[in-house]
């Protein structure tokens, strides 16, 4: 079975609300929007106090072409124009709604029934990639790169796939897994969409084979569209980070993407997520903008993990409480896996587009252990995907030596955590190796503006 | 006996040759120095501190060297030597330098433990930049200093400590040589060099940088800036200015009256090495005790201080520095003659700080009085 | 509810720590601990014991007093390692003193001067044994026979099979006699560990085990021991070609110290390289070092030394033996 070729650990899977179907969550009293729920340009709001909105009406225009509109998933009264705290921890500008009723947009197809396939080569490439663009779609993996730029390669590229990511390799996260059980045909047309769109004939979706149903389930499937695509599904060995966009493609086609600025399309692929997939489908079938999503709230101590189908701007709160309130001993709320998620200041935070799941950690596994000096075992050199020292980078960004972190190719790091985790003496190797990352990343762009 | 002559023959030739290779060599590799650099960094402290922004004092003393041929040593300083050392530099390389204005490292944040509960905790690095990179840190407030030393550990003078009851960085105004060392350190730019006036390096600073609106920027922290623009409208000066839901008093404006330290609802604005005020009586009496003040100390002062051999020149001047320089200081003034005036006891702070308008006018050309 | 924790990701972790590394080569070690008190009855139980009790005594001591640190703890396991380590290089017949100092030496100048856990630059035990052998070189190289009962402390001493090895390559009135000898002394009863030597040295079958069960917990990966047991067999092989009286390559592998070094004490986390490739360059300069001294050095054996010399190498082929990097060679 394949997987990518450099380093990567195994953190405990703990699937817990894997065999849960997805459900509706309850509409939200205030949703809020933040105008930054993208890599890019945050979005400039296009409503103001008191203004009606209804589901599907746009809020915000995208601030740039790297950018994203931003929708309204309830109807309602708009609030306010203020601040709220997102995931990064700051306050950013926001759009509240005070939600009335569940009244959407007539230009929403809402009927269950799938479009054909066949439709889709009625399309044009360039409309698909405008009504996705339109749609507000981004990277639903929680990266949140807007996706019309991901599919509108620089000039001089040959994109030659697409490979959907479906890995799921986060622990705790099951969303991507459940759409794959639930809504296999919608992805398979997004997926068909997305080859049209960037106008290559082959596909591969990638799944690690801790999830045997989706993979037999979406290869039965894919039969059917082979005589119109050639839409391959690829199990992969269950290894973390290898839903990372360089590791994927590592992992499908033994290709591996130059170190920055190299984009993947430099090996000829486009990697979109499988809920993007979902997503564009949509969009572009249903005319449905990006205001939806699904979101795993899962933890060892929450009574009821689970799958849910989340209207945006749903504050976590709420959230939580369908799935059997905050328990008592709660020491960290994180938005998004273990691994890479962030650990949130409050549950007021609101489901952006890119949040894939909410995870609520105890007070014992909230809190990390003492560090003890390096033992240089290379433990972390082993698990570094990128081949990287990630021991000699957090020393050397201690040490603020930047030029020599440069040299070391620190930015090439991918922030997936495997040094840290793996690391027996319980180093901050990743809170170091980020700030040297940051810093560097920061003389590189002033070197470049001279 | 031959062969201790042939060994001591052969050495002697090849010490010889070596020689005049070496000899050779340094004259013709040898590196064309400018004289007046060496004098320079002879001037110098020597400690390689890089308070200056130089990589040690070589650096600045090339630096200096440059900067002379250039015609000005502008923006160039020593925060260890100071001006001394900058004139000495100056006179080696034929130039003048300017006065300048004494610096000090002010920490613009009084989020204490007290005014600023933690709410959250932080587990990590304990680096300012790592906490800032992560989150708004473990207070509510996403301005406000987040407590890891940073600015500590980056200071060369041993000037700035953490103060454990409050969190908070303190300044040793003393040690301090306004290096900036700590303000590249912090990463939300709450210590800031600033102007200070006279020896005891005195300035009014409002020590929040919330650029929150008041409810917000309330609910953060009880001393937080809530942009109330009171202080606006006390300061005489045009000093200071609210951008933001934040005051700022800029130093070259300010006469240090400290009207506005008064004003400010959430004591944010705070006189730098002053004494302390007394918090502010009721507002109602508020005015008539200024007039008051103004008015009848000064002609009561003025016989106590006959009385003493004390200081002939200004009457007032005695009390109003001395109040202002020292808090003990007031008190040993007033209490040698008989207690007939207002100034005598503690509480006479309050009535005293109302004198400030008139302090300040005194204190306006920083004339070095006897007093120190 | 308490106050919320916030830290940057990732908010997992594998579970892995010092100590758990540190025990688990200790497990790895009890094969061979056991065989060797078995060979040697009381005396070796008696140098491991000291050994130690005076290692972790030592650091114990070094970090309260003379570094007034109250964070670091000798349970972390690190320092009965060495004490264990050290006691391998020792014969069971050394006088405890001797021992001692060895041990003090080992944690006090080798690991504490420099920093402790992690900061030293060679191998605290092997550097232990080093300078016991050259500062005690009699005691250090009279080894009991094993297998002379167990409370037989005086027994009866021989000459390793690496020194009957030496005396053949040199040639002489006694090679002749120390060849005979050697005959007598098989490659089973060499990998069993039935011969004179080191306490730990000499049974290569636990060892092995050890190894494996060190593989199999990921503690160590095979690239180093792997790497000098190689280059020691090709390098001694080719010798052997050359010219028969020197040791057949298999003879080579299972005696003196070869095994227990280059299981045990080249892969010593903290004075070993960091990378793949560097693990490998440093494997194959050890082995090659080894045959170098066994065969033309004044000591018989040389795997002590050979890994002291490339210890203090690593720092260099960390320099220049980087991990290959994501994307640096891009192949189909």
């Amino acid at each position: 079975m394949k997987t990518f070729r450099i380093g990567g650990v195994h953190p405990a899977e703990n699937k817990l609300s894997s065999g849960e179907s997805i459900k509706p969550a309850g509409l939200p009293k205030v949703a809020v929007f933040p105008m930054g729920q993208h890599i890019g340009a945050p979005a400039t709001p296009i409503v103001k106090k008191g203004d009606k909105v209804k589901v599907g009406t746009k809020i915000a225009d995208a601030g740039g072409f790297v950018s994203a509109p931003i929708y309204s998933s309830v109807s309602g009264t708009v609030l306010k124009v203020d601040t709220v705290i997102d995931a990064s921890g700051y306050a950013k500008p926001a759009v509240y709604i005070t939600v009335e009723g569940d009244e959407w947009e007539s230009s929403i197809d809402r009927s269950p029934d799938l479009v054909h396939i066949d439709k889709v080569y009625e399309l044009e490439a360039k409309d698909i990639i405008e009504k996705i663009k339109e749609a507000g779609i981004v990277g639903m993996g929680g990266a949140c790169f807007p996706t019309h730029v991901k599919l509108s390669p620089p000039p001089g590229s040959h994109p030659t796939c697409v490979i959907i990511n479906a890995v799921e390799c986060e622990p705790y996260l099951t969303s991507d897994h459940r759409l794959m059980l639930e809504h296999p045909d919608e992805i398979l047309e997004g997926v068909a969409l997305l080859m049209k769109a960037v106008n290559v004939n082959q596909a591969y979706i990638g799944i690690e084979s801790n999830k045997p149903d989706a993979i037999q389930l979406m290869s039965d499937k894919a039969k059917v569209y082979h005589k119109f695509a050639n839409i391959e599904v690829v199990p992969l060995k269950v290894k973390y980070p290898q839903g990372g966009e360089k590791q994927l493609i590592d992992a499908v086609i033994r290709r591996q993407v130059p170190a920055p600025p190299a984009l993947p399309v430099s090996v000829g692929a486009i990697i979109q997520n499988v809920g993007t997939a979902y997503a564009v489908y949509e969009a572009v079938m249903k005319n449905k903008p990006l205001f939806e999503r699904i979101v795993t709230v899962t933890g060892k101590s929450l009574s009821h993990p689970s799958n849910l189908l989340v209207r945006m701007g749903t504050p976590m709160q709420q959230l939580i409480d369908e799935c059997g309130g905050l328990p008592e001993d709660t020491g960290k709320i994180i938005g998004g896996g273990p691994m890479m998620g962030k650990a949130l200041l409050n549950t007021d935070v609101p489901i952006c587009k890119g949040s894939s799941g909410v995870l609520i950690m105890n007070d014992k596994e909230s809190k990390r252990s003492s560090v003890q000096p390096c033992i240089r075992c290379a433990k972390c050199v082993s698990a570094c995907p990128m081949g990287l020292e990630p021991f000699l980078l957090s020393k050397l960004a201690e040490a603020e030596n930047w030029e020599r972190s440069e040299q070391e190719d620190v930015t090439s790091c991918i922030e997936c955590g495997s040094c840290q985790f793996t690391c027996p003496s319980h180093r901050p190797l990743l809170d170091l190796i980020r700030q040297g990352k940051s810093t560097v990343m920061g003389i590189i762009r002033a070197r470049h503006a001279k | 006996m031959n062969v201790i002559l042939i060994a001591v023959l052969v050495l002697g030739a090849i010490g010889l040759i070596a020689a005049l290779v070496l000899f050779l060599l340094s004259k013709q590799f040898a590196v064309k120095e400018d004289p007046r650099l060496g004098e320079v960094t002879e001037a110098l402290p020597g400690a390689n501190c890089g308070g200056c922004g130089f990589p040690g004092c070589g650096g600045l003393a090339a630096a200096c060297v440059k900067a002379a041929d250039a015609g000005s040593l502008e923006g160039l300083n020593c925060p260890v030597g100071g001006q001394p050392t900058m004139e000495k530099i100056a006179s080696i390389l034929g130039m003048q330098v300017e006065a300048s204005a004494p610096k000090l490292a002010i920490v613009r944040c009084n989020g204490s433990c007290e005014n600023r509960p933690r709410v959250i905790e932080f587990d990590g690095v304990r680096s300012c930049k790592v906490m800032n990179s992560s989150s708004m840190g473990e207070t509510g407030c996403p301005y406000g200093c987040l407590g890891c030393g940073d600015c500590v550990s980056k200071c060369q003078f041993d000037a700035i400590k953490m103060n454990a009851e409050t969190g908070l960085p303190e300044v040793d105004s003393s040690k301090c040589t306004a290096c900036g060392a700590c303000a590249k350190a912090c990463p939300r730019h709450i210590i800031e060099i600033r102007e200070v006036k006279g020896k005891k390096k005195m300035g009014v600073v409002v020590r929040c940088m919330n650029k929150d609106k008041g409810a917000v920027a309330m609910k953060a922290c009880k001393a937080a800036c809530i942009g109330c623009q009171k202080c606006v409208k006390v300061c005489a000066f045009d000093a200071i200015h609210v951008d933001s839901f934040l005051a700022y008093i800029d130093p070259s404006k300010c006469r240090n009256c400290r009207k506005c330290e008064q004003e400010c609802p959430k004591n944010v604005i705070y006189g730098l090495n002053m004494p302390v005020l007394k918090p502010k009586a009721s507002t109602d009496t508020k005015s008539p005790a200024v007039t008051t003040s103004m008015s009848k100390p000064s002609p009561a002062s003025k016989p106590s201080v006959k009385s003493e051999p004390f200081k002939p020149t200004s009457t007032l001047m005695p009390v109003c520095q001395q109040m202002l320089l020292t808090p003990s200081a007031s008190t040993p003034l007033p209490h040698p003659g008989k207690p007939t005036q207002k100034v005598d006891a503690p509480e006479s702070y309050n009535s005293m700080s109302n004198l400030m308008p008139v302090c300040q006018q005194l204190l306006l050309k920083p004339k070095k009085t006897t007093a120190e | 509810m308490n106050k919320l924790t916030v830290s940057l990701s990732p908010h997992v972790h594998s579970g892995d720590s010092v100590s758990k590394n540190m025990y688990g080569v200790l497990i790895a070690l009890v094969p061979a601990l056991l065989c060797s008190f078995v060979y040697f009855g009381l005396g070796a139980i008696l140098v491991t014991l000291v050994s130690v009790a005076s290692c972790v005594l030592c650091e114990w001591a070094i970090n309260k007093y003379m570094l007034k640190r109250t964070d670091t703890s000798v349970t972390d396991g690190s320092a009965i390692l060495t004490g264990v380590l050290l006691a391998f290089n020792l014969p069971s017949n050394l006088p405890l003193w001797i021992v001692v100092i060895g041990a003090v030496f080992a944690i006090g100048v080798v690991k504490m001067t420099f920093g402790g856990l992690g900061c030293n630059l060679f191998n605290p035990a092997l550097a232990g044994r080093a300078f016991l052998l050259i500062s005690f070189p009699v005691q250090m190289t009279t080894w009991p026979k094993p297998m002379m009962g167990f409370f037989n402390l005086d027994a009866e001493t021989g000459a390793t099979p690496l020194a009957l090895m030496k005396q053949v390559i040199k040639g002489g009135d006694q090679a002749a006699q120390a060849a005979s000898e050697l005959g007598n002394t098989d490659f089973l009863s060499m990998l069993t560990g039935n011969t004179g030597g080191c306490m730990g040295e000499v049974c290569e079958l636990a060892l092995l085990i050890g190894f494996f069960y060190m593989l199999y917990k990921k503690i160590i990966t095979w690239h180093i021991p792997v790497s000098i047991l190689a280059t020691v067999f090709v390098f001694a092989g080719l010798l052997h070609i050359a010219k028969p009286e020197y040791p057949a390559p298999w003879l080579d592998l299972v005696s003196g110290g070869l095994m227990l070094g280059a299981i045990f004490m080249a892969t010593d986390y903290v004075t070993s390289p960091m990378s793949k490739k560097g693990q490998l360059v440093y494997g194959i300069a050890i082995g090659f070092l080894t045959v170098v001294i066994r065969t033309w050095g004044a000591y018989p054996e040389g795997m002590s030394f050979a890994i002291l010399i490339m210890n203090a190498f690593v720092p260099l082929i960390n320099n220049y033996f980087k991990p290959k990097r994501f994307g640096e060679v891009v192949k189909k």
